[in-house]
């Protein structure tokens, strides 16, 4: 059915959409009145810990088939879920990081439907109460296509909720059958469930971005996206300003952050598209054909699905702690307290940003840009250390000539063949004025080929040093001057 | 107050329970009338209980391997299994329509 019920916009202040590149999205052929679109995000993000959820066994990608399954995950009679504390600690140190409030105590529920990959016929969640509710995540994105200014927008957290991964289903059409491997079955996953706050593909794909960022500086997953640790799923719908939110429908099997804006902004165009041509627009699920860049239905949501949830009448509610409640006699190896996780949390991406403008100098736009490659801000610091050139110009090496090299050459900062202390190298010759600007590019794209030569080798080999003898600076133009008095 | 045909069927499909006969469906008609004895009490103001075992601790396990590694005794009880891996159908096999289903629900 349609999404949250009819009357003005649960959002308050965000009225009008889109505004990234300027008002809403305009009136169609027709000339109908302006599209108001409405994108809401449903995010699994595995957790990173050493076992699963409920069991002993194993989290690792890739290793051979049913090997890492316990007899709990492949649901064989007799066997009882045990919480792994560490899953608990990532769920707190995400909630924290987003802002939310920690529930100190959540419940686990069985959510019941059949598939091969689900060996128990239900996966355990939090349904009724969740780890985390009501929080926040801000992020960033340009105003514009020419990448000058930026612009904060913020989507809340409904929740955060712990639960059971799937196994993996291989399809073999060729057989009709499918090949189940249970390894991912039980892992621990964190869903965190965005609000339709967003508005369209660009916003949801900053929102994801931001949020990867943060997961991956806590360390509580390190989402992936094309191993799978980060999946995504967005809801869809449209409709006129003042109106009632139109139908959504759900996208999935989107594999990568580049497609998630894609997928949006399709189904946004195809809803528009659909209602103005008379249409209507079905509450299905719709997978996301990268190839074709288009959403196809997917499956027939026959009626209704009934998930039949249920308390799980295994594990009793889970009890969290903070300095004020922390109890006097108890295991400290049974307690988990949400005051202590909180004060050892590592600075967000947001806070490093600011760190950098502050202590840097530079602008916002650049320690956006620093903190979106992974190692580019660890690169430039150590540049910074060793040379003396100001870093509001070296930050200008490392993005415009050394993050387009690596960009063109699709390598990771990991890979660059030219070091951070190759580079300051070179800059401390710049700024030392032995060479121009134009010569230290042209050492660069030297030094880019690694053969492990020194700035100072490429310089003397290819003649590059300024001139800064004042009488041989004179003889030259001398020379010059009196060639064309000839002409 | 007798549970009606489309609720039957509606359970047969979520469970994947058969019914079959009179005496199935009597059953369950009882189970009803037994759990129903619980609107006898005022329970206004009384949260709702999950389990007996709501005030014990929820043991929390160290994030350690422990388990896992016995792919061979997982897949002995496997009818079919190929290179490792378990066999399944390629999707849900969809339970048939009422009309269709060979159960007491079809009988007039």
């Amino acid at each position: 059915g349609p999404g949250p019920g009819p009357g003005p916009s649960p959002r308050g202040q965000r009225a009008v959409a889109c505004n990234a590149k300027g008002g809403a999205v305009p009136a169609g052929k027709s000339g109908l009145a302006p599209w108001i679109p409405v994108v809401g995000l449903e995010i699994h993000a595995q957790i990173s810990s050493n076992s699963k959820l409920f069991s002993g066994s194993q989290v690792q990608f890739a290793a051979p088939p049913n090997s890492l399954v316990s007899f709990f995950d492949a649901s064989l009679p007799g066997t009882l879920p045990v919480l792994n504390r560490r899953c608990v600690e990532a769920a707190v140190m995400t909630g924290l990081a987003l802002n939310c409030s920690i529930n100190k105590k959540s419940l686990f529920d069985r959510k019941h439907y059949f598939y091969a990959d689900l060996p128990a016929g239900y996966q355990i969640t939090q349904q009724r109460v969740p780890i985390a509710v009501n929080g926040s995540l801000s992020y960033s994105l340009y105003i514009d296509n020419k990448m000058s200014q930026m612009v904060t927008k913020t989507v809340r957290i409904k929740q955060i909720q712990l639960e059971q991964d799937s196994g993996k289903s291989l399809h073999d059409d060729t057989r009709s059958q499918v090949l189940v491997d249970l390894n991912r079955a039980g892992v621990g996953l964190m869903e965190v469930v965005m609000e339709p706050d967003m508005c369209c593909g660009e916003e949801a794909a900053a929102a994801v971005r931001e949020l990867q960022l943060i997961l991956q500086t806590l360390g509580s997953s390190q989402a992936v996206m094309a191993e799978g640790q980060l999946r995504v799923d967005a809801n869809v719908s449209v409709h006129h300003p003042g109106e009632p939110y139109g139908v959504r429908t759900e996208v999935k099997n989107i594999n990568s952050i580049r497609f998630l804006a894609k997928a949006v902004d399709y189904e946004i165009q195809r809803q528009i598209d659909e209602l103005e041509n008379g249409g209507t627009i079905l509450n299905e699920t719709r997978a996301f054909d990268s190839k074709l860049g288009c959403t196809v239905p997917m499956r027939d949501k026959e009626g209704k699905q009934d998930y039949r949830f249920m308390p799980e009448p295994n594990l009793p509610p889970l009890i969290l702690y903070d300095a004020k409640s922390l109890p006097a006699n108890m295991n400290h190896q049974q307690v988990i307290n949400i005051d202590w996780i909180r004060e050892r949390l590592p600075d967000l991406p947001s806070v490093k940003r600011e760190k950098l403008v502050e202590q840097y100098g530079i602008l916002p736009e650049h320690s956006f840009t620093l903190l979106n490659e992974d190692g580019l801000a660890e690169f430039f610091e150590s540049v910074v250390k060793q040379t003396q050139m100001k870093p509001k110009k070296v930050v200008g090496w490392i993005l415009n000539d050394l993050l387009s090299y690596l960009k063109q050459h699709s390598l990771t900062v990991k890979e660059s063949p030219v070091s951070s202390f190759l580079l300051a190298d070179l800059l401390n010759l710049l700024e030392k004025k032995e060479i121009s600007s134009t010569a230290a590019k042209q050492v660069l794209a030297e030094l880019w080929k690694g053969e492990g030569k020194t700035p100072l080798e490429i310089v003397k080999e290819q003649k590059l040093e300024l001139l800064q003898d004042q009488k041989e600076l004179e003889q030259i133009c001398q020379a010059v001057i009196d060639g064309h008095e000839n002409e | 107050q007798k549970v009606s045909v489309e609720v039957l069927d509606h359970l047969e499909h979520l469970a994947l329970v058969d019914f079959r006969d009179s005496e199935g469906v009597e059953r369950l008609q009882k189970a009803i009338q037994f759990a129903d004895h619980l609107h006898e009490v005022n329970t206004d103001g009384v949260e709702p209980m999950d389990s007996v075992l709501e005030d014990r601790c929820l043991y929390l396990r160290e994030d350690d391997v422990t388990e896992g590694n016995c792919t061979k005794d997982l897949l002995e009880n496997a009818r079919e299994k190929v290179e490792e891996y378990f066999v399944a159908p390629p999707g849900n096999i969809p339970l048939l329509k009422l009309e269709e289903r060979d159960t007491f629900l079809q009988g007039s």
